[in-house]
């Protein structure tokens, strides 16, 4: 295995569960809502996503428990949010507080277990293929569908009535509601999706990253995805592009301190920020198509008048 | 999102130390600050079976209690305070960076008493306790340039402190008593514990020609990963076994359980004074897993070594050391380095090609 591939390969890894957890953050904040909790339902659905493999011994059963258990503690979320239009910000970091806390609570009786992890890939001669054959054809499935997911997440913004009703409704909620959208129940199931996502994302971690459960495993991965929203400019490709780089900064630090390059550890760490400032400047610098899409909605606590 | 992540923590704190109010009058209250989760498996998880090997030990007298996950910095001085507000006289602190907020505490409570480990600053109500892990490095060191086919050795660390940077040295100097060619490949994770980071690099050091992996980091992934990719490890402060059962060396194993009893039989007792402990293998503070997954030669190898280092006759920064500049370094001990020495080891010795972070 060449040392570039190995490079490629670890990025791909280490840029997925950013992908899947700021895929769903950004449906939800299209939508006008800022759910803050994404650590915390990442964690839940890396301790429900491993205690749900080791007892049935089945990586996909484990997933969509992490995907219930995200979407659970997001019900939580909306239930606050939307049902009793609490402050949006505080409820999301009590969300990521509960998480924290009740993940170790749940993953307790489970730290030092192991389980078999999610098998990757494999078709005889293409995953063969020099170079690029492991890269394209021999990851995981969480890898493929965390692709699969922006991809119908972007054809649901721009090419479906929905997707536009969904985007109406974060940009303006009262007009939204004055032209007869359900605004609350758009937002309800954008919010349980962006759950679900989060979910994912965590049971990502114990099921294919590292096949254990230690509590606080996520370290923080939850805020990493929301800040890659906002460096996304809230579309969906761009966040792709944010994902992967943050993935690419993040392990070529590792193999040029390991190549004895002399490049400070402390320098290399900090590029990811400094390119998400640049682009932040970029962004609102630029008008029209290109420019930002945050939605004019978002975070501000909606209540129908009758 | 740093400063939200910090006002996450400040209001779990707070939640945590809530239900810490109720006390049971007579009853020693003794206290206990964590850097991780207790089930990290690894550092902080040591000092949770001693707890409550303390508690097994002296439980019809003490009562304790912990937090978890307290960050070194501001957060740790409120929740030491918070521990000596409500009740605890014995507070144990249990990370290098809790170092200034025990001091600044225990100055405001002139009549608890306060252990920190790892730290080198001491009052007359604030001791100071920690391990000779550089002995077992030494061993680790010897055992893997024996067992290494390709001569370099990966080392995923994470902040460079002297106990850290003294690891590095002493696994060089055993792994250069075997072969003077060892090269070692070090990254610095900036982290104790963040499973994810340590995987990936662990991967990067396999991937750039590593066949033995060292670490000083918390949690098992780089043995995950070892035994995945089918190379040797070493654990670090439990026995990780169980994590690569074909890639463990032997694990550096931190046994806090006799000095948390001595300690806390010493403030029953009234007896408890300021000092500094620093226990090695002789004590059984710090102690060696089992040696596996290596021919019989090597183990006996490090079983000799281990008992060379245990009845005094050989330690690891004996004189003369070579710093990594090609000077050598005054011997303040004699024969050896000088505890002050290595407690504020702040230079790489001869043969370590990297750069230490911020120097």
């Amino acid at each position: 295995m060449g040392i570039l591939e190995a490079i490629i390969l670890s990025v791909i890894s280490a840029s997925t569960p950013l992908l899947l957890a700021a895929s769903g953050e950004l449906v939800v904040e299209r939508s006008g809502v800022l759910n803050l909790g994404v650590e915390g339902m990442m964690i839940m659905g890396a301790a429900c996503g491993f205690a749900g493999a080791w007892l049935t011994g089945s990586v996909i059963v484990g997933a969509l428990c992490g995907i219930a258990a995200g979407a659970a503690m997001s019900a939580v979320f909306a239930l606050l949010t939307l049902g009793l239009a609490v402050n949006q910000v505080a409820t999301g970091l009590a969300l990521t507080i509960l998480g924290t806390g009740l993940s170790g609570l749940i993953g307790a009786s489970f730290v030092g277990e192991r389980i078999v992890p999610a098998p990757h890939l494999y078709l005889p001669l293409l995953t063969d293929l020099p170079l690029l054959g492991r890269i394209l054809f021999g990851q995981d499935s969480f890898v493929y569908f965390s692709i699969a997911l922006i991809i119908a997440i972007w054809l649901f913004l721009y090419r479906t009535r929905a997707g536009l009703v969904l985007r109406a409704i974060g940009d303006n909620h009262a007009s939204a509601h004055a032209l007869g959208y359900p605004v609350l129940k758009v937002r309800w199931l954008a919010v349980l999706f962006g759950g679900g996502c989060a979910g994912l994302a965590g049971a990502f971690m114990p099921l294919a990253y590292t096949p254990f459960f230690i509590p606080g495993m996520t370290a923080g991965r939850g805020w990493i995805a929301l800040a890659l929203v906002v460096f996304a400019s809230w579309r969906p490709a761009r966040l792709v592009g944010g994902a992967y780089l943050f993935g690419a900064v993040t392990i070529m630090q590792l193999h040029t301190q390991a190549l004895g390059l002399g490049i400070p550890p402390q320098l290399m760490s900090s590029l990811p920020y400094l390119a998400c400032v640049i682009v932040l400047v970029i962004i609102s610098r630029t008008r029209g198509t290109a420019g930002s899409a945050a939605p004019a909605s978002l975070g501000s606590v909606f209540v129908p008048d009758r | 999102m740093k400063r939200l992540c910090l006002a996450a923590a400040a209001a779990l704190f707070a939640l945590a130390t809530s239900s810490l109010g109720a006390s049971a009058a007579e009853k020693l209250k003794v206290g206990f600050i964590y850097l991780g989760p207790v089930g990290d498996f690894g550092w902080t998880y040591q000092h949770e079976v001693a707890r409550q090997n303390l508690v097994k030990a002296l439980g019809d007298q003490i009562e304790t209690t912990y937090l978890e996950n307290v960050n070194e910095g501001p957060d740790a001085e409120r929740s030491i305070e918070q521990l000596a507000r409500t009740g605890h006289k014995l507070i144990f602190t249990t990370s290098f960076g809790y170092m200034e907020p025990t001091v600044k505490v225990a100055k405001r409570f002139p009549k608890l008493f306060f252990e920190h480990a790892t730290g080198y600053k001491r009052l007359d109500n604030l001791a100071t306790y920690s391990g000779r892990f550089y002995e077992g490095r030494y061993i680790q060191g010897q055992i893997a340039a024996k067992m290494s086919k390709t001569g370099v050795i990966g080392y995923i660390v994470s902040f460079p402190i002297p106990e850290v940077i003294s690891g590095i040295n002493a696994t060089m100097l055993g792994a250069q008593s075997i072969n003077p060619n060892i090269k070692f490949k070090i990254i610095w994770v900036n982290t104790w514990f963040d499973p994810g980071k340590e995987a990936d690099a662990a991967k990067a050091l396999v991937d750039q020609g590593a066949d033995v992996l060292m670490q000083h980091t918390d949690s098992p992934a780089a043995m995950q990963i070892a035994a995945q990719r089918g190379i040797l490890a070493f654990g670090q402060d439990s026995d990780m076994i169980k994590f690569g059962p074909k890639s463990q060396l032997t694990a550096i194993i931190d046994n806090w359980a006799p000095y948390y009893i001595d300690r806390t039989k010493a403030v029953l007792n009234g007896t408890w004074k300021s000092g500094d402990v620093w226990g090695g293998l002789k004590s059984k503070l710090v102690v060696m897993a089992p040696y596996t997954n290596m021919p019989d030669d090597v183990k006996k190898m490090a079983m000799e070594t281990e008992a060379a280092i245990t009845n005094g006759t050989l330690h690891p920064f004996k004189c003369p050391v070579v710093a990594q500049d090609g000077k050598t370094v005054e011997c303040k001990g004699g024969t050896h380095l000088s505890d002050e020495q290595i407690l504020g080891m702040n230079f790489y010795v001869r043969g370590i090609d990297d750069k230490i972070p911020g120097q």
